[in-house]
Protein backbone atom coordinates (compact mmCIF):
# COMPACT_ATOMS: atom_id res chain seq x y z
CA UNK A 1 0.00 0.00 0.00
CA UNK A 2 0.87 3.34 -0.07
CA UNK A 3 -0.30 4.22 -3.78
CA UNK A 4 0.33 7.92 -4.71
CA UNK A 5 -2.88 9.72 -5.41
CA UNK A 6 -3.43 12.75 -7.57
CA UNK A 7 -6.42 14.71 -8.86
CA UNK A 8 -6.27 16.40 -11.37
CA UNK A 9 -8.92 18.63 -11.32
CA UNK A 10 -10.06 22.32 -11.60
CA UNK A 11 -11.45 24.28 -8.57
CA UNK A 12 -14.43 25.99 -9.89
CA UNK A 13 -16.16 22.55 -10.56
CA UNK A 14 -18.65 20.83 -8.29
CA UNK A 15 -17.57 17.74 -10.01
CA UNK A 16 -13.98 18.45 -8.91
CA UNK A 17 -15.32 19.37 -6.06
CA UNK A 18 -16.75 16.26 -4.79
CA UNK A 19 -13.97 13.64 -5.65
CA UNK A 20 -11.79 16.08 -3.52
CA UNK A 21 -14.10 16.21 -0.56
CA UNK A 22 -14.51 12.43 -0.26
CA UNK A 23 -10.67 11.85 -0.37
CA UNK A 24 -10.13 14.89 2.51
CA UNK A 25 -12.84 12.74 4.13
CA UNK A 26 -10.93 9.64 4.47
CA UNK A 27 -7.97 11.78 5.55
CA UNK A 28 -5.94 11.29 2.42
CA UNK A 29 -2.85 13.21 1.06
CA UNK A 30 -3.00 13.61 -2.77
CA UNK A 31 -1.24 16.11 -4.95
CA UNK A 32 -4.01 18.77 -6.72
CA UNK A 33 -2.94 19.06 -10.32
CA UNK A 34 -5.15 22.29 -11.39
CA UNK A 35 -6.55 21.77 -15.11
CA UNK A 36 -6.85 24.76 -17.38
CA UNK A 37 -10.09 23.35 -19.29
CA UNK A 38 -9.43 26.13 -22.11
CA UNK A 39 -6.24 24.16 -22.98
CA UNK A 40 -6.29 20.44 -21.29
CA UNK A 41 -2.68 18.80 -20.15
CA UNK A 42 -1.65 16.19 -22.22
CA UNK A 43 -1.66 14.06 -18.57
CA UNK A 44 -5.49 14.78 -18.74
CA UNK A 45 -6.15 13.34 -22.10
CA UNK A 46 -3.88 10.09 -21.88
CA UNK A 47 -5.53 9.23 -18.64
CA UNK A 48 -9.29 10.25 -19.50
CA UNK A 49 -8.93 10.06 -23.43
CA UNK A 50 -12.84 9.15 -23.87
CA UNK A 51 -14.62 12.19 -21.82
CA UNK A 52 -11.42 14.09 -21.94
CA UNK A 53 -13.04 15.85 -18.32
CA UNK A 54 -12.21 16.51 -15.23
CA UNK A 55 -12.20 15.36 -12.48
CA UNK A 56 -9.83 12.67 -12.54
CA UNK A 57 -8.16 10.37 -9.71
CA UNK A 58 -4.57 9.00 -10.71
CA UNK A 59 -3.99 5.99 -8.08
CA UNK A 60 -0.62 4.82 -8.48
CA UNK A 61 -1.04 4.90 -12.32
CA UNK A 62 -4.26 4.04 -11.94
CA UNK A 63 -6.98 6.39 -13.51
CA UNK A 64 -11.03 6.80 -12.70
CA UNK A 65 -13.19 9.41 -14.05
CA UNK A 66 -16.45 10.12 -13.25
CA UNK A 67 -17.35 11.91 -10.07
CA UNK A 68 -19.72 9.59 -8.78
CA UNK A 69 -17.56 6.39 -9.67
CA UNK A 70 -14.04 8.65 -8.00
CA UNK A 71 -16.37 9.38 -4.96
CA UNK A 72 -17.50 5.11 -4.30
CA UNK A 73 -14.08 3.91 -5.17
CA UNK A 74 -12.36 6.04 -2.39
CA UNK A 75 -15.13 4.87 -0.50
CA UNK A 76 -14.59 1.28 -1.30
CA UNK A 77 -10.59 1.36 -0.86
CA UNK A 78 -10.03 3.51 2.11
CA UNK A 79 -10.93 2.58 5.62
CA UNK A 80 -12.17 5.78 6.97
CA UNK A 81 -14.77 8.01 7.35
CA UNK A 82 -17.86 5.61 5.52
CA UNK A 83 -19.36 8.11 2.74
CA UNK A 84 -21.88 5.43 1.44
CA UNK A 85 -24.24 3.36 4.33
CA UNK A 86 -23.27 -0.15 4.71
CA UNK A 87 -26.62 -1.76 3.86
CA UNK A 88 -27.72 -2.63 0.58
CA UNK A 89 -31.01 -0.81 1.01
CA UNK A 90 -29.65 2.59 1.92
CA UNK A 91 -26.94 2.17 -0.35
CA UNK A 92 -29.46 2.07 -3.33
CA UNK A 93 -31.49 4.71 -1.79
CA UNK A 94 -28.32 7.08 -1.21
CA UNK A 95 -27.59 6.33 -5.09
CA UNK A 96 -31.67 7.11 -6.06
CA UNK A 97 -30.87 10.40 -4.64
CA UNK A 98 -27.41 10.72 -5.95
CA UNK A 99 -29.29 10.46 -9.65
CA UNK A 100 -31.91 12.46 -8.62
CA UNK A 101 -29.50 15.66 -8.26
CA UNK A 102 -27.64 15.11 -11.32
CA UNK A 103 -30.78 14.24 -13.61
CA UNK A 104 -33.08 16.15 -12.39
CA UNK A 105 -31.95 19.31 -10.08
CA UNK A 106 -28.86 20.14 -11.16
CA UNK A 107 -29.95 20.86 -15.54
CA UNK A 108 -33.33 21.88 -13.99
CA UNK A 109 -31.23 24.94 -11.62
CA UNK A 110 -28.85 25.59 -14.67
CA UNK A 111 -31.09 26.00 -17.49
CA UNK A 112 -33.22 28.23 -15.06
CA UNK A 113 -30.20 30.25 -14.95
CA UNK A 114 -29.42 30.27 -18.27
CA UNK A 115 -32.47 30.35 -20.21
CA UNK A 116 -35.29 33.56 -20.69
CA UNK A 117 -39.09 34.15 -21.16
CA UNK A 118 -41.51 31.21 -20.86
CA UNK A 119 -38.58 28.27 -20.98
CA UNK A 120 -37.40 29.44 -18.13
CA UNK A 121 -40.86 29.74 -16.44
CA UNK A 122 -40.79 25.82 -17.08
CA UNK A 123 -37.57 25.11 -15.65
CA UNK A 124 -38.06 27.29 -13.21
CA UNK A 125 -41.10 25.33 -12.23
CA UNK A 126 -39.43 22.26 -12.68
CA UNK A 127 -36.55 23.06 -10.14
CA UNK A 128 -39.30 24.40 -7.68
CA UNK A 129 -40.64 20.74 -7.64
CA UNK A 130 -37.10 18.97 -7.66
CA UNK A 131 -35.76 21.16 -4.53
CA UNK A 132 -38.82 20.84 -2.58
CA UNK A 133 -38.30 17.06 -2.93
CA UNK A 134 -34.75 17.11 -2.52
CA UNK A 135 -35.34 19.12 0.53
CA UNK A 136 -37.87 16.49 2.21
CA UNK A 137 -35.27 14.36 1.96
CA UNK A 138 -33.41 16.18 4.96
CA UNK A 139 -36.33 15.57 6.82
CA UNK A 140 -34.57 17.88 9.60
CA UNK A 141 -31.04 16.14 9.61
CA UNK A 142 -28.12 17.83 9.66
CA UNK A 143 -26.68 16.37 6.69
CA UNK A 144 -28.96 13.76 4.08
CA UNK A 145 -26.11 11.52 5.51
CA UNK A 146 -27.34 11.40 9.01
CA UNK A 147 -25.07 12.97 11.45
CA UNK A 148 -22.02 12.74 9.03
CA UNK A 149 -21.70 13.83 4.96
CA UNK A 150 -22.52 11.04 3.12
CA UNK A 151 -22.86 10.23 -0.51
CA UNK A 152 -25.86 12.52 -1.39
CA UNK A 153 -24.48 15.41 0.25
CA UNK A 154 -21.18 15.52 -1.59
CA UNK A 155 -23.27 14.91 -4.96
CA UNK A 156 -25.25 17.79 -3.52
CA UNK A 157 -22.80 20.29 -3.18
CA UNK A 158 -23.30 22.54 -6.26
CA UNK A 159 -26.50 23.48 -4.26
CA UNK A 160 -24.40 24.60 -1.10
CA UNK A 161 -22.40 26.80 -2.96
CA UNK A 162 -22.04 27.01 -6.62
CA UNK A 163 -25.76 27.68 -7.77
CA UNK A 164 -25.89 30.88 -5.31
CA UNK A 165 -23.53 32.18 -7.12
CA UNK A 166 -24.33 31.10 -10.36
CA UNK A 167 -28.06 32.82 -9.65
CA UNK A 168 -27.00 35.58 -8.40
CA UNK A 169 -24.87 36.51 -11.49
CA UNK A 170 -27.52 35.78 -13.26
CA UNK A 171 -30.31 38.00 -11.33
CA UNK A 172 -32.54 34.46 -10.33
CA UNK A 173 -33.85 34.29 -6.41
CA UNK A 174 -34.67 30.34 -6.95
CA UNK A 175 -32.54 28.62 -4.17
CA UNK A 176 -33.22 31.08 -0.95
CA UNK A 177 -34.04 31.01 2.31
CA UNK A 178 -37.83 31.66 2.85
CA UNK A 179 -38.59 28.82 -0.17
CA UNK A 180 -35.61 26.37 1.25
CA UNK A 181 -35.28 26.87 4.79
CA UNK A 182 -34.27 23.34 5.40
CA UNK A 183 -31.49 23.06 2.22
CA UNK A 184 -30.31 26.55 3.30
CA UNK A 185 -29.61 25.52 6.59
CA UNK A 186 -28.35 22.34 5.01
CA UNK A 187 -25.79 24.50 2.78
CA UNK A 188 -24.37 26.45 6.05
CA UNK A 189 -24.02 22.80 7.64
CA UNK A 190 -21.92 21.36 4.66
CA UNK A 191 -19.92 24.75 3.77
CA UNK A 192 -18.55 24.50 7.30
CA UNK A 193 -17.68 20.83 7.68
CA UNK A 194 -14.05 20.27 8.19
CA UNK A 195 -12.96 18.24 5.13
CA UNK A 196 -15.24 20.79 2.64
CA UNK A 197 -13.46 23.93 4.09
CA UNK A 198 -10.15 22.87 3.20
CA UNK A 199 -11.03 22.39 -0.22
CA UNK A 200 -14.10 24.48 -0.95
CA UNK A 201 -13.52 27.50 -3.47
CA UNK A 202 -13.63 31.40 -2.58
CA UNK A 203 -17.35 32.76 -4.23
CA UNK A 204 -15.44 34.84 -5.87
CA UNK A 205 -13.36 32.29 -7.79
CA UNK A 206 -16.90 31.19 -8.91
CA UNK A 207 -18.04 34.53 -9.91
CA UNK A 208 -14.98 35.35 -11.54
CA UNK A 209 -15.43 32.36 -13.61
CA UNK A 210 -19.61 33.16 -14.48
CA UNK A 211 -19.73 37.14 -15.14
CA UNK A 212 -17.25 37.15 -17.76
CA UNK A 213 -18.81 34.62 -19.21
CA UNK A 214 -22.22 35.19 -19.16
CA UNK A 215 -23.57 36.17 -22.80
CA UNK A 216 -21.44 33.29 -24.21
CA UNK A 217 -23.00 30.39 -21.70
CA UNK A 218 -26.46 32.38 -22.18
CA UNK A 219 -26.30 30.98 -25.41
CA UNK A 220 -24.90 27.54 -25.39
CA UNK A 221 -26.40 26.88 -22.30
CA UNK A 222 -23.13 25.18 -21.54
CA UNK A 223 -20.16 26.46 -19.79
CA UNK A 224 -17.41 27.57 -21.48
CA UNK A 225 -13.75 27.76 -21.26
CA UNK A 226 -11.63 30.39 -22.55
CA UNK B 1 -46.02 -18.19 0.75
CA UNK B 2 -46.00 -14.82 -0.72
CA UNK B 3 -43.06 -14.22 -2.82
CA UNK B 4 -40.94 -11.51 -1.06
CA UNK B 5 -39.51 -10.11 -4.23
CA UNK B 6 -41.44 -8.46 -6.46
CA UNK B 7 -40.75 -6.92 -9.74
CA UNK B 8 -42.58 -4.27 -11.51
CA UNK B 9 -41.64 -4.51 -15.06
CA UNK B 10 -42.58 -4.93 -18.89
CA UNK B 11 -41.19 -7.21 -21.02
CA UNK B 12 -40.52 -4.35 -23.78
CA UNK B 13 -38.55 -2.23 -21.40
CA UNK B 14 -34.51 -2.76 -21.75
CA UNK B 15 -34.23 -0.98 -18.15
CA UNK B 16 -36.96 -3.95 -16.71
CA UNK B 17 -34.38 -6.23 -18.47
CA UNK B 18 -31.59 -5.47 -16.59
CA UNK B 19 -33.39 -6.01 -13.46
CA UNK B 20 -34.90 -9.29 -14.60
CA UNK B 21 -31.46 -10.81 -15.61
CA UNK B 22 -30.26 -9.49 -12.49
CA UNK B 23 -32.80 -11.41 -10.36
CA UNK B 24 -32.25 -14.30 -12.66
CA UNK B 25 -28.81 -14.86 -12.62
CA UNK B 26 -28.99 -14.87 -8.81
CA UNK B 27 -31.64 -17.48 -9.10
CA UNK B 28 -33.90 -15.26 -6.91
CA UNK B 29 -37.65 -16.55 -6.54
CA UNK B 30 -39.65 -13.53 -7.59
CA UNK B 31 -42.82 -12.21 -9.11
CA UNK B 32 -43.27 -10.35 -12.38
CA UNK B 33 -45.67 -7.72 -11.93
CA UNK B 34 -46.43 -6.70 -15.83
CA UNK B 35 -47.36 -2.79 -15.77
CA UNK B 36 -49.23 -1.26 -18.40
CA UNK B 37 -47.46 2.01 -18.96
CA UNK B 38 -50.56 3.35 -20.23
CA UNK B 39 -52.32 2.73 -17.12
CA UNK B 40 -49.85 2.57 -14.33
CA UNK B 41 -51.03 0.39 -11.02
CA UNK B 42 -51.39 2.07 -7.70
CA UNK B 43 -48.38 0.10 -6.52
CA UNK B 44 -45.99 1.33 -9.28
CA UNK B 45 -47.44 4.98 -8.26
CA UNK B 46 -46.54 3.68 -4.53
CA UNK B 47 -43.72 2.53 -5.16
CA UNK B 48 -41.67 4.55 -7.35
CA UNK B 49 -43.99 8.06 -6.29
CA UNK B 50 -41.15 10.72 -7.73
CA UNK B 51 -40.64 8.83 -11.19
CA UNK B 52 -43.56 6.72 -11.37
CA UNK B 53 -41.25 4.45 -13.88
CA UNK B 54 -40.43 0.98 -14.15
CA UNK B 55 -38.45 -1.10 -12.92
CA UNK B 56 -39.16 -1.50 -9.43
CA UNK B 57 -38.01 -4.04 -7.20
CA UNK B 58 -39.93 -4.66 -4.20
CA UNK B 59 -37.72 -6.63 -1.36
CA UNK B 60 -39.80 -7.07 1.62
CA UNK B 61 -41.94 -4.30 1.18
CA UNK B 62 -38.94 -1.65 0.64
CA UNK B 63 -39.18 -0.40 -3.04
CA UNK B 64 -35.68 -0.03 -4.75
CA UNK B 65 -35.67 1.62 -8.65
CA UNK B 66 -33.26 3.08 -11.21
CA UNK B 67 -32.74 -0.29 -13.94
CA UNK B 68 -28.62 0.02 -12.96
CA UNK B 69 -29.14 1.00 -9.21
CA UNK B 70 -31.46 -2.04 -8.52
CA UNK B 71 -28.65 -4.44 -10.53
CA UNK B 72 -26.23 -2.83 -8.04
CA UNK B 73 -28.55 -3.72 -4.91
CA UNK B 74 -29.81 -7.45 -6.05
CA UNK B 75 -25.70 -7.54 -6.39
CA UNK B 76 -25.36 -7.19 -3.08
CA UNK B 77 -28.11 -7.74 -1.29
CA UNK B 78 -28.43 -11.75 -2.39
CA UNK B 79 -25.36 -14.17 -2.85
CA UNK B 80 -24.26 -16.38 -5.10
CA UNK B 81 -23.83 -14.90 -9.05
CA UNK B 82 -21.29 -12.09 -8.96
CA UNK B 83 -22.68 -9.53 -11.45
CA UNK B 84 -20.12 -6.93 -10.17
CA UNK B 85 -16.19 -7.29 -10.20
CA UNK B 86 -14.92 -7.97 -6.53
CA UNK B 87 -11.65 -5.81 -7.47
CA UNK B 88 -12.67 -1.81 -6.53
CA UNK B 89 -10.75 -0.59 -9.72
CA UNK B 90 -12.76 -3.16 -11.93
CA UNK B 91 -16.01 -2.13 -10.34
CA UNK B 92 -15.11 1.32 -10.78
CA UNK B 93 -14.77 0.91 -14.30
CA UNK B 94 -18.16 -1.07 -14.43
CA UNK B 95 -19.83 1.38 -13.15
CA UNK B 96 -18.19 3.98 -15.69
CA UNK B 97 -19.00 2.23 -18.87
CA UNK B 98 -22.40 1.42 -17.96
CA UNK B 99 -22.42 5.07 -17.48
CA UNK B 100 -20.70 5.50 -21.08
CA UNK B 101 -23.64 3.48 -22.40
CA UNK B 102 -26.95 5.34 -20.93
CA UNK B 103 -25.29 8.57 -21.33
CA UNK B 104 -23.33 8.11 -24.58
CA UNK B 105 -24.24 5.25 -26.17
CA UNK B 106 -28.04 4.96 -26.19
CA UNK B 107 -29.14 8.72 -26.66
CA UNK B 108 -27.16 8.94 -30.09
CA UNK B 109 -28.75 5.38 -31.28
CA UNK B 110 -31.92 6.32 -29.99
CA UNK B 111 -31.63 9.61 -31.74
CA UNK B 112 -30.26 8.15 -35.12
CA UNK B 113 -33.75 6.14 -35.19
CA UNK B 114 -35.87 8.60 -34.82
CA UNK B 115 -34.61 11.78 -37.04
CA UNK B 116 -34.03 12.71 -40.31
CA UNK B 117 -32.18 14.93 -42.06
CA UNK B 118 -28.62 16.87 -41.07
CA UNK B 119 -29.68 16.05 -37.24
CA UNK B 120 -30.07 12.57 -37.89
CA UNK B 121 -26.20 12.35 -40.01
CA UNK B 122 -25.21 14.36 -36.70
CA UNK B 123 -26.57 11.45 -34.10
CA UNK B 124 -25.32 8.75 -36.47
CA UNK B 125 -21.65 10.12 -35.99
CA UNK B 126 -22.26 10.33 -32.56
CA UNK B 127 -23.53 6.71 -32.43
CA UNK B 128 -20.88 5.01 -34.73
CA UNK B 129 -18.24 6.68 -32.49
CA UNK B 130 -19.85 5.56 -29.03
CA UNK B 131 -20.53 1.76 -30.52
CA UNK B 132 -16.99 1.78 -31.52
CA UNK B 133 -15.55 3.20 -27.91
CA UNK B 134 -18.14 0.12 -26.69
CA UNK B 135 -16.68 -2.14 -29.14
CA UNK B 136 -13.38 -1.75 -28.23
CA UNK B 137 -13.92 -2.62 -24.69
CA UNK B 138 -14.52 -6.41 -25.32
CA UNK B 139 -10.62 -6.70 -25.98
CA UNK B 140 -10.75 -10.76 -26.92
CA UNK B 141 -13.15 -11.46 -24.42
CA UNK B 142 -16.58 -13.27 -24.43
CA UNK B 143 -18.37 -10.67 -22.64
CA UNK B 144 -17.75 -7.54 -21.05
CA UNK B 145 -17.61 -9.08 -17.59
CA UNK B 146 -15.15 -12.31 -18.82
CA UNK B 147 -15.89 -15.41 -19.31
CA UNK B 148 -19.89 -15.11 -18.14
CA UNK B 149 -22.36 -11.65 -18.08
CA UNK B 150 -21.67 -8.54 -15.59
CA UNK B 151 -22.71 -5.12 -14.73
CA UNK B 152 -21.95 -3.85 -18.24
CA UNK B 153 -23.08 -6.65 -20.35
CA UNK B 154 -26.54 -5.89 -18.83
CA UNK B 155 -26.43 -2.35 -19.37
CA UNK B 156 -25.76 -3.01 -22.96
CA UNK B 157 -28.73 -5.56 -23.08
CA UNK B 158 -30.59 -2.96 -25.17
CA UNK B 159 -27.71 -2.97 -27.59
CA UNK B 160 -27.72 -6.68 -27.61
CA UNK B 161 -31.51 -6.95 -28.43
CA UNK B 162 -33.35 -3.50 -29.00
CA UNK B 163 -31.09 -1.39 -31.15
CA UNK B 164 -31.44 -4.71 -34.23
CA UNK B 165 -35.05 -3.66 -33.61
CA UNK B 166 -34.72 -0.09 -33.41
CA UNK B 167 -32.92 0.46 -36.69
CA UNK B 168 -35.04 -2.46 -38.61
CA UNK B 169 -38.14 -0.34 -37.87
CA UNK B 170 -36.41 3.20 -38.78
CA UNK B 171 -34.74 1.55 -41.89
CA UNK B 172 -31.15 2.42 -41.20
CA UNK B 173 -28.64 0.02 -40.79
CA UNK B 174 -26.38 1.45 -37.57
CA UNK B 175 -25.54 -1.73 -35.61
CA UNK B 176 -23.85 -4.54 -38.66
CA UNK B 177 -21.75 -7.19 -38.83
CA UNK B 178 -19.31 -4.93 -40.79
CA UNK B 179 -18.93 -2.72 -38.87
CA UNK B 180 -19.03 -4.02 -36.07
CA UNK B 181 -18.04 -7.56 -35.77
CA UNK B 182 -17.00 -8.32 -32.45
CA UNK B 183 -19.91 -6.37 -30.91
CA UNK B 184 -22.50 -8.39 -33.01
CA UNK B 185 -20.58 -11.66 -31.84
CA UNK B 186 -21.32 -10.60 -28.11
CA UNK B 187 -24.64 -9.42 -29.02
CA UNK B 188 -25.31 -13.04 -30.44
CA UNK B 189 -23.83 -14.43 -26.92
CA UNK B 190 -25.37 -12.45 -25.07
CA UNK B 191 -28.78 -13.07 -25.97
CA UNK B 192 -27.95 -16.89 -25.79
CA UNK B 193 -27.15 -17.07 -21.95
CA UNK B 194 -30.33 -19.24 -20.06
CA UNK B 195 -31.10 -16.04 -17.94
CA UNK B 196 -31.42 -13.77 -20.60
CA UNK B 197 -33.03 -15.71 -23.05
CA UNK B 198 -36.08 -16.40 -20.06
CA UNK B 199 -36.50 -12.85 -19.70
CA UNK B 200 -36.47 -11.69 -23.60
CA UNK B 201 -39.44 -11.33 -25.60
CA UNK B 202 -40.19 -12.39 -28.84
CA UNK B 203 -38.06 -10.26 -31.06
CA UNK B 204 -41.41 -10.73 -33.59
CA UNK B 205 -44.04 -9.23 -31.05
CA UNK B 206 -41.62 -6.23 -29.97
CA UNK B 207 -40.65 -5.17 -33.78
CA UNK B 208 -44.59 -5.12 -34.52
CA UNK B 209 -44.61 -3.05 -31.37
CA UNK B 210 -42.54 -0.64 -32.39
CA UNK B 211 -43.38 -0.41 -35.67
CA UNK B 212 -47.00 0.22 -35.18
CA UNK B 213 -45.77 3.34 -33.34
CA UNK B 214 -43.07 4.57 -35.63
CA UNK B 215 -44.90 7.84 -36.65
CA UNK B 216 -45.65 9.05 -32.89
CA UNK B 217 -42.05 8.17 -31.61
CA UNK B 218 -40.56 10.07 -34.75
CA UNK B 219 -42.83 12.45 -33.63
CA UNK B 220 -42.37 13.03 -30.30
CA UNK B 221 -38.66 11.36 -29.74
CA UNK B 222 -40.02 9.65 -27.03
CA UNK B 223 -41.14 6.19 -26.32
CA UNK B 224 -44.94 5.54 -26.85
CA UNK B 225 -46.77 3.46 -24.80
CA UNK B 226 -50.54 3.89 -25.71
Amino acid sequence: MGETLKLFGWKVSPYSHRAEVALRLKGLKYEFIHEDLANKSDMLIRYNPILKKIPVLLHGDTPIVESQVIVEYIDEVFDGHPILPKDPYERAEARFWARFIDEKVRPQVWMSCWTDGETQKSFIAQAKESLAILQGRLEGKKFFGGDSIGLIDIMACSLALWFGVMQEVVGLNLLNEDDYPELCRWGEEYRNAEAVKECLPERELIVGFFAPRKDRIFAKKAPVYD
Amino acid sequence: MAETVKLLGTKGSPYSHRAEVALRLKEVNFEFLHEDLAHKSDMLLRYNPIHKKIPVLVHEEKSIVESLIVVEYVHEAFNGYAILPSDPYERAMARFWARYIDEKVIPAFWMSCWTDGEMQKGFIGQAKEALTILESQLKGKKFFGGDSIGFVDLAAGMVAFWFGILQEVAGISLLNEEDYPVLCRWADDYCSVEAVKESLLDRKLLVAHFASKKEKIFATKAPVYD
